[in-house]
C-alpha cells in the first residue's frame, strides 16, 4: 500500500517550523556525538562520574541473574561429564600418572628456587590483593570486551589495576563506579600484555583479538619461537602486570606469530582478584665506594 | 462527578502508557546487554537498535529524528561504549530513514526489512569503527556474524513491536 505522507509539509507555518527545529536538533546531536567520540579517543576516562553511576545502577540487575546462570552452566557440564565418564576416567588416570611425576620434579625445582632466592635475597613478597569479587556480566553486543566486576572505588579499585584469577590473568580495570567496575578482558582489542614463553623464555607481546583469542607476537625476529601448547606468562616488563601470571596457551602457529587462548576462561570465573599496579623493583644500587 | 474524575484518570493513564511504551521498550531492548552472561565475543544482536527500527518503521509519525539522541545515550551508558556512539549513529539512521520515506512510494514487508538491514549494517559497522578508533575492536568476522544474526532477528522484533503497539493503544 502507498504510505500516508505523515511528514508532508503543509501550509501551516507552525508545523513547518517544528519539523525544521526537530531536524536542527538532530543534526546538532550528531555533531555532539562525534565530538564526544573524539573526547573518548583522547581521554578514555572522560565522563567517569556519569559512566560510573550508570554502572552502579545496572550492576544489581546483572548480579541477581548471575547466580541462576552459574547453576545452569554447572548442571550442564555435570551432565556432560557423566556421559563421557568412561573415556574420561582412562584419560584422567593417564594424566594423573604423568602429573605425579611432574609434581615431584616441580617440588625439587621449587626447593632449588627458594634456596637460590634466599641466596640473592630476592624474597618475593607479593603485595596483598586490593579486592576479591565476582565477575557478574559482560557487554554482550558491543565490540569492546568489557566485563563487570562487583567491586568499585569503595573497595579501593582504581582504573589501570591488573585483574587475575587463580587460573591466570583476566584483564585490567577500565573504569570504576562506587560499587562496580568495568574491566577490559585480556582478549579486548585494546589490551597489549608483555609476556614470555615458559618453555624458552622468549619475550612476546600478547594482543587481544576481540573474539576470545589472543595474538602472540615474538619481540625478536627470526626462527620459529612458538609451538602448539606453549604457555605464555606475564613478564612484568614495563610494570602494570605482575610477573609470572599465566596468560594463554598457543593453539595455532603461523610463522612468527601465533593464536592463543586465555587460560582463565571468563565465562566460568567465580572470583577475580584485583591487584595493585606492579612496579618493577629498582635496579640494585651501585656498591658504595670504599671509605679512604 | 465521581465518574468524570475516574474517566479522567483512566484517560491520563492511557495517554501516559501510549506515549511511554515505545521509548521504554527500546531502553529495555538496550538492557538485554545486562544479561548475566560473560561472553568472549559479541554474540547478541543489538536489541535496542532493533526495537528503535521496529518502532520507527511501524509508526513513522511517532518519533522525530532527535528522539534517537536520548535513547542512544541510554544505550551507550548501559553498554559501556564510548558515549556518543549510538547517539550519533542512531540519529543519522533515523534522518536517513526520513529521507527514504520521502522518496519511496510503495512500502511493504520486504522493503521494511531491506531498510532495516541497511540500517543495521550501518550502525554495527559504525560502532565497530568507533570501537577501533577509541581503543580496540574485534575482528571483521565477529562483526559479520553479529550483523547476520541481527538482520535475521529483525522480523521477530518488528512483530514484538506490533504486539506492544496493540497493547498500548487498547482501550
Amino acid at each position: 500500500m502507498a504510505p500516508p505522507r505523515y511528514r508532508r509539509r503543509g501550509f501551516s507555518r507552525r508545523i513547518q517550523l517544528s519539523l525544521f527545529i526537530g531536524y536542527v536538533i538532530a543534526v546538532i546531536g550528531v555533531v555532539i556525538g562525534l565530538a564526544l567520540m573524539l573526547v573518548a579517543r583522547f581521554d578514555p576516562q572522560g565522563f567517569g562520574l556519569l559512566r560510573g553511576a550508570a554502572l552502579d545502577a545496572t550492576m544489581p540487575i546483572t548480579s541477581a541473574g548471575r547466580s541462576v546462570v552459574r547453576a545452569v552452566e554447572s548442571a550442564g557440564s555435570g551432565v556432560g561429564a557423566y556421559v563421557r565418564a568412561g573415556s574420561q576416567n582412562n584419560a584422567l588416570r593417564q594424566e594423573l600418572k604423568l602429573a605425579k611425576r611432574r609434581l615431584i620434579h616441580a617440588k625439587a625445582i621449587e626447593h632449588e628456587n627458594q634456596r637460590l632466592k634466599r641466596m640473592v635475597r630476592l624474597l618475593e613478597n607479593r603485595p596483598r590483593p586490593i579486592a576479591v569479587a565476582r565477575l557478574v556480566g559482560s557487554n554482550l553486543s558491543g565490540h569492546r570486551r568489557f566485563a563487570t566486576l562487583a567491586a568499585g572505588a569503595r573497595a579501593g579499585v582504581r582504573p589501570g589495576q591488573p585483574v587475575r584469577s587463580l587460573d591466570g590473568l583476566v584483564g585490567r580495570v577500565f573504569e570504576t563506579g562506587q560499587f562496580a567496575s568495568r574491566i577490559t578482558l585480556l582478549t579486548d582489542g585494546g589490551n597489549n600484555i608483555p609476556a614470555r614463553l615458559v618453555r624458552s623464555g622468549t619475550p612476546v607481546f600478547a594482543i587481544g583479538r576481540g573474539d576470545g583469542s589472543l595474538d602472540l607476537r615474538a619481540l625478536v625476529s627470526g626462527g620459529f619461537p612458538f609451538k602448539v601448547g606453549d604457555v605464555a606468562v606475564t613478564s612484568g616488563t614495563g610494570g602494570v602486570y605482575p610477573p609470572n601470571i599465566p596468560v594463554a596457551v598457543v593453539t595455532k602457529v603461523d610463522g612468527e606469530h601465533a593464536v592463543a587462548w586465555p587460560l582463565a576462561d571468563p565465562a566460568r570465573l567465580d572470583f577475580a582478584i584485583v591487584e595493585p599496579i606492579y612496579q618493577p623493583p629498582p635496579p640494585p644500587a651501585p656498591p658504595a665506594p670504599a671509605a679512604p | 462527578m465521581n465518574g468524570a474524575i475516574q474517566r479522567d484518570t483512566s484517560e491520563r493513564r492511557f495517554v501516559a502508557r501510549a506515549r511511554s511504551v515505545p521509548a521504554l521498550s527500546t531502553i529495555a531492548g538496550s538492557a538485554t546487554m545486562l544479561l548475566p552472561i560473560i561472553a568472549v565475543s559479541p554474540l547478541l544482536p543489538p536489541f535496542g537498535l532493533l526495537m528503535l527500527l521496529g518502532w520507527r518503521l511501524l509508526r513513522p509519525e511517532l518519533w522525530a529524528a532527535w528522539v534517537a539522541l536520548p535513547l542512544g545515550l541510554a544505550d551507550d551508558l548501559i553498554g559501556g561504549q564510548p558515549i556518543g556512539t549510538s547517539m550519533a549513529l542512531w540519529t543519522v539512521t533515523l534522518l536517513a530513514i526520513d529521507l527514504v520515506d520521502n522518496r519511496l512510494v510503495w512500502r511493504d514487508y520486504w522493503t521494511d526489512w531491506l531498510v532495516a538491514a541497511v540500517a543495521i549494517l550501518f550502525c554495527l559497522g559504525g560502532s565497530w569503527i568507533f570501537a577501533r578508533f577509541t581503543g580496540g575492536g574485534g575482528t571483521v568476522l565477529s562483526l559479520a556474524y553479529q550483523t547476520g544474526i541481527a538482520i535475521f532477528c529483525f522480523p521477530a522484533v518488528a512483530r514484538l513491536c506490533v504486539v506492544l503497539d496493540r497493547w498500548r493503544l487498547a482501550r
